[in-house]
C-alpha cells in the first residue's frame, strides 16, 4: 500500500499516490479542448432533440419543430421524382411507338428510360452491353428470332417467349428431331452438315447432300429454301453466322436432335405499360432495329 | 470437492448424449457427442490431475498456467480467423470459390470468420489478458483452481461449437449472435463463472483501490452478460432440436438485434481492450498514466452513452425516427468519451516517445491506438443520418469496422501477446524484435491496403447506387456497382494476404519464444548508427 504522494519525474506533476504492479497515475486535469468538444456535441445533440422528434413519451413521442418525418421525407422526394417526369410520361403513355420514335424530346426521355429499365430487369440474361450469352440473344445485331421492327419487339417485350403467364407469348418451338423419332442420329448429323454448309462454314460434300434431302423435307417451311429464317415462327437464319446455341457442329446436333426452348417472361405482367415502351425504344435503338 | 466439479461435468455428459440420442436433426446428434466426448476428457483431466497430487493452494503465486494457454489459443484462433476472412474476401472478389456447395458458400463461412475473430480470437485475448491484469493489479491468485480452467475449456468448447453450426447451417439469423439456444445457454453458464472468477479475485485484492484497466473489463464481462442474455431469448422448437424461434418480432428484433450489435463492439471489442491499453500500455512504455481524471470521465460516459448507439445502425429504416434520433445523438456525444481512451494512451508515452525507436512493441500498441481514434472518429460521423444515407449497407461500412477490427482490437492484442510471450513461457525475452518490426510493417500496409480499398469502393458503391440522369432515370443497374467492386474487392484480398502474413511471423516468433530460443539478429539501440561513409 503507498498512499504518500509522489512526484512524477518526467512531467514534474504529482500521481494519485497509488500503484499497481508498477504502473502509476498521473493526476492531470481534463484536457480542455476534449470538454470542449464533448460539451458542443451534447449541446448540438440537445439541439438536435428539439428539432427532430426524439424522446418516447406514453403513447406518443415528441415531434420536434419542424415537423420532420422520414417517411414525409421520402413521400416528398418520390412525389418531387415523379412531377418531374410526370408530363413526359402522359405524353409516351399516349403516343404511338412511331410517334415516339419521331419526336426526338420524346425519344431521348424514352431512350435514358428505357436504358434505366433495361440495366434493371433486362441486363441478367442480355447482358449488361445487351451483347446476350449462349441462349440468350444478341440484342446489337441485325438478327432478330420474332422480328426487328418496333412493333415486333414491344410484342415481344410484353408477352414474352414460351411462358405461362400470356396468352399472347411467342409459342412456337422447333421439334426435338431425334427424341421424338423424326429422324434417327445418321439423318441429324447429315442435317446439321448441311446447315454448315449454308452458314458457309463447310464445302459441299456427299453428307450434305444427303442432309439437304432432308432438310428441304423437314426445314424449310420455318427456315426458308436458303436457310434464310422466318419471324414469324422464331425461326432464326442458318446462313450466316450468329448463333444462339453454338455453331460448331456438335451444338447444332444437339438442337436439331433435343430441339431448344428459351424462354423469356411477359413483361407486361410485371412493368407497366409506359416501361414496355421505352424498353422497345431502346431495344431497337440497339443497333438492329429494322 | 471434487464431486462438485464432477457432478456438473457428468450431468453435462448425460444431457449430451441424451440431446445426440432424441436428436432431430444431424446437427444437434453432432453437437450432442461432442457435449459428451468434452464432459469425459473433463473428467478424465480431473481425475489424473488428482492421482498426481498437483495440488494447487492459495500460496503458489501467480496462475499464469492459464494466460499461458490463452495465449496458444489466442494466436491459433487468430490465425484461423484471418484465414477465414481472407477466404471470403477472394470469394467476394471471385466468386467461384464459393464452389456450389453449401458448407463453402460465403453466407456460412462469412458468421464462421467473423465469430472466429471476434469471439474465439478476441475473447480468448481478452480472457487471457484480464486474468493476467487481474492478478497482477490485485497482487491476488487468480480464484478458483478449476472454475478458470473451465471459463477456458468451456469457451474454447463454445467456439467449436458455435463454429461447426455455421458450416453445417445452424444458425438464427442473428449478426454476431449466430449460435443457437443450447450453444447460448453454454457460453451463460462459462461466462458466469467468469464473472465469479474475475469478482472473486477482486474481492480478495491487497491493493486498496481496483486498478482502471479492471473496471473495463468488469464493465465488459457484466455487459456483454446483459447483450447475450437478452439479445437471444429464444423459444426451442423442441428440446433436441437445433432451431429456435426469437422471442422479439419486426422492428423490435430489429432494435434489439443492434442494441446488442454495436454494444459487441462497444464492450467486447472497445471496453474489454481499452482493459487491455489501460495495463500494456504503461507497462510496456514504463511511463504512468497521463490523467487519473480523465479515466474516470472517460469511463462512466462510455458506458453510459455507448449503449444508447444502438439504432444508428437502422437509419432510414422502419424504425420510428425518435429512435433513430436518439441513436445518432448519442453516437454523436460518444466521440469524446472514446477518445479519452486514446488520449490517455497516447499522453501516457509523453517521456517515453524515443523509445518507439527501440522498441516495436510499443510501436504496435500505439498504431492500435491511432486506428482506435482514427475509428472512433469515423463510427460518429457514419451515425449521422445524412452521411449514413451514403455509407449505409456499403463497403464503407466493412472498411470501418476493419480499420478498427485490424487497426486497434488487432494490433493492441498482438501487443498484448509480445508483452506476454516471454513471460508466461519463462524466457528472459522474446526471439526477435526483429520479426516484430516485419509484423508489424505488414500488418499496416495490411490494414491499409483494406481500409483504402473499402473507403474507395464504398463511397464509389453509395454514389452509384443514388446517380440519377438528368432525366430522373437511375444511372446504374445493382449489377454494374458489383461489378464496379471487383477491383477494389482484389486490393481488400491483398491487404488481407498481408495481415495473415504478419499474424503467422507473429505464431512463429511465439513459437520460437517458448522454446527458450532467442534470434542472433542486430539490436534495436536508441542513437541511430552513423552512416558508413
Amino acid at each position: 500500500m503507498t498512499e504518500q504522494p509522489h512526484v512524477d519525474e518526467f512531467t514534474g506533476v504529482q500521481t494519485t499516490g497509488h500503484e499497481w504492479d508498477g504502473i502509476r497515475e498521473l493526476d492531470n486535469p481534463l484536457p480542455r479542448w476534449w470538454q470542449w468538444i464533448l460539451w458542443a456535441t451534447v449541446v448540438w445533440s440537445v439541439g438536435y432533440w428539439f428539432v427532430y422528434p426524439a424522446w418516447p413519451l406514453i403513447s406518443s413521442h415528441t415531434k420536434g419543430f419542424i415537423g420532420y418525418s422520414s417517411r414525409g421525407e421520402l413521400r416528398d422526394d418520390v412525389a418531387a421524382a415523379k412531377a418531374r417526369q410526370a408530363g413526359h410520361l402522359a405524353k409516351l403513355a399516349k403516343a404511338s411507338l412511331e410517334q415516339i420514335r419521331t419526336d426526338p424530346e420524346l425519344l431521348e426521355f424514352a431512350l435514358a428510360g428505357g436504358r434505366s429499365a433495361y440495366n434493371v430487369n433486362c441486363s441478367q440474361c442480355h447482358g449488361s452491353g445487351a451483347q446476350g450469352f449462349a441462349g440468350y440473344p444478341n440484342l446489337n445485331d441485325d438478327e432478330w428470332l420474332w422480328g426487328g421492327r418496333l412493333e415486333d419487339i414491344h410484342q415481344t417485350i410484353m408477352h414474352g417467349v414460351r411462358n405461362e403467364d400470356s396468352e399472347d407469348a411467342r409459342v412456337f418451338a422447333m421439334p426435338a428431331f431425334l427424341k421424338d423419332e423424326i429422324l434417327d442420329a445418321n439423318q441429324v448429323e447429315e442435317v446439321a452438315t448441311y446447315v454448315l454448309h449454308l452458314s458457309k462454314q463447310q464445302g459441299d460434300s456427299a453428307a450434305s447432300a444427303r442432309g439437304k434431302a432432308l432438310f428441304l423435307e423437314h426445314c424449310v417451311a420455318c427456315h426458308g429454301d436458303r436457310g434464310q429464317g422466318n419471324a414469324e415462327f422464331g425461326a432464326p437464319s442458318l446462313n450466316n453466322d450468329i448463333w444462339l446455341y453454338g455453331g460448331e457442329k456438335a451444338e447444332i446436333v444437339a438442337t436439331i436432335a433435343n430441339s431448344r426452348g428459351g424462354v423469356m417472361p411477359a413483361w407486361g405482367r410485371i412493368l407497366d405499360a409506359v416501361t414496355i415502351k421505352k424498353l422497345a425504344i431502346y431495344v431497337h435503338s440497339l443497333g438492329g432495329g429494322s | 470437492m471434487n464431486w462438485l466439479i464432477s457432478f456438473p461435468i457428468g450431468l453435462t455428459g448425460v444431457i449430451g448424449l441424451m440431446l445426440a440420442a432424441k436428436a432431430q436433426d444431424p446437427a444437434m446428434y453432432g453437437h450432442g457427442l461432442v457435449f459428451f466426448v468434452a464432459a469425459v476428457a473433463a473428467i478424465f483431466c480431473v481425475i489424473s490431475r488428482n492421482l498426481l497430487a498437483k495440488k494447487i493452494s492459495a500460496e503458489d503465486g501467480y496462475n499464469d498456467e492459464i494466460v499461458r494457454a490463452g495465449l496458444i489459443a489466442s494466436t491459433f484462433w487468430g490465425i484461423v480467423g484471418f484465414s477465414a476472412g481472407l477466404f471470403i474476401a477472394l470469394q467476394l472478389a471471385f466468386p467461384d470459390l464459393n464452389f456450389d456447395t453449401s458448407v463453402t458458400n460465403f453466407g456460412r463461412l462469412r458468421p464462421l470468420h467473423t465469430s472466429a475473430v471476434i469471439f474465439a480470437f478476441g475473447g480468448n485475448v481478452l480472457i487471457m489478458t484480464s486474468f493476467h491484469v487481474v492478478q497482477r493489479t490485485c497482487r491476488a491468485r487468480l480464484a478458483g483452481n478449476w472454475s478458470p480452467w473451465f471459463v477456458f475449456w468451456g469457451y474454447q468448447l463454445f467456439i467449436v461449437l458455435a463454429a461447426s453450426g455455421y458450416v453445417l447451417g445452424v444458425t438464427q439469423s442473428k449478426e454476431y449472435a449466430e449460435p443457437e439456444w443450447y450453444v447460448d445457454i453454454w457460453l451463460t453458464i462459462v461466462w458466469v463463472v467468469y464473472l465469479v472468477v474475475f469478482m472473486a479475485t477482486l474481492a480478495k485484492r491487497k491493493e486498496p483501490h481496483i486498478y482502471v484497466a479492471n473496471w473495463f473489463y468488469l464493465a465488459f464481462i457484466v455487459t456483454v452478460a446483459l447483450l447475450h442474455l437478452v439479445n437471444n431469448a429464444a423459444v426451442p422448437v423442441s428440446f433436441a432440436g437445433t432451431k429456435s424461434y426469437t422471442l422479439f418480432a419486426g422492428v423490435q428484433d430489429a432494435l434489439t438485434q443492434w442494441w446488442y450489435g454495436h454494444n459487441a463492439v462497444g464492450f467486447f471489442l472497445t471496453a474489454g481492450f481499452l482493459g487491455i491499453m489501460y495495463y500494456f500500455i504503461p507497462k510496456q512504455a514504463e511511463r504512468p498514466i497521463y490523467s487519473y481524471r480523465l479515466s474516470i470521465v472517460h469511463f462512466w460516459s462510455l458506458i453510459f452513452l455507448y449503449i444508447w448507439a444502438g439504432p444508428h445502425h437502422l437509419l432510414y429504416t422502419a424504425l420510428p425516427d425518435w429512435a433513430q434520433t436518439l441513436g445518432m445523438t448519442f453516437s454523436v456525444m460518444l466521440w469524446m468519451p472514446s477518445w479519452g481512451g486514446m488520449i490517455n494512451g497516447l499522453m501516457t508515452l509523453s517521456g517515453a516517445w524515443d523509445k518507439l525507436r527501440t522498441d516495436p512493441i510499443l510501436r504496435i500498441m500505439v498504431l492500435s491506438l491511432a486506428f482506435y481514434g482514427m475509428s472512433t472518429f469515423e463510427g460518429p460521423l457514419m451515425a449521422i443520418k445524412a452521411v449514413n444515407a451514403l455509407s449505409h449497407y456499403t463497403d464503407w461500412t466493412v472498411g470501418h469496422v476493419h480499420s478498427g477490427a485490424l487497426g486497434w482490437v488487432g494490433m493492441v492484442s498482438f501487443g498484448a501477446i509480445y508483452f506476454l510471450a516471454p513471460r508466461v513461457f519463462g524466457q528472459a525475452q522474446l526471439y526477435s524484435l526483429r520479426l516484430v518490426s516485419l509484423h508489424f510493417w505488414m500488418a499496416t500496409f495490411g490494414i491499409v491496403f483494406y481500409a483504402a480499398a473499402m473507403w474507395v469502393s464504398g463511397i464509389l458503391q453509395g454514389l452509384m447506387w443514388r446517380a440519377y440522369d438528368q432525366l430522373g432515370f437511375l444511372e446504374y443497374s445493382f449489377a454494374e456497382t458489383v461489378e464496379a467492386m471487383h477491383p477494389f474487392y482484389v486490393i481488400r484480398a491483398l491487404g488481407g494476404v498481408l495481415f495473415l502474413g504478419g499474424a503467422l511471423v507473429m505464431a512463429y516468433n511465439v513459437y520460437r519464444t517458448s522454446r527458450g530460443d532467442v534470434r542472433i539478429e542486430q539490436p534495436y539501440t536508441a542513437v541511430p548508427q552513423p552512416a558508413v561513409a
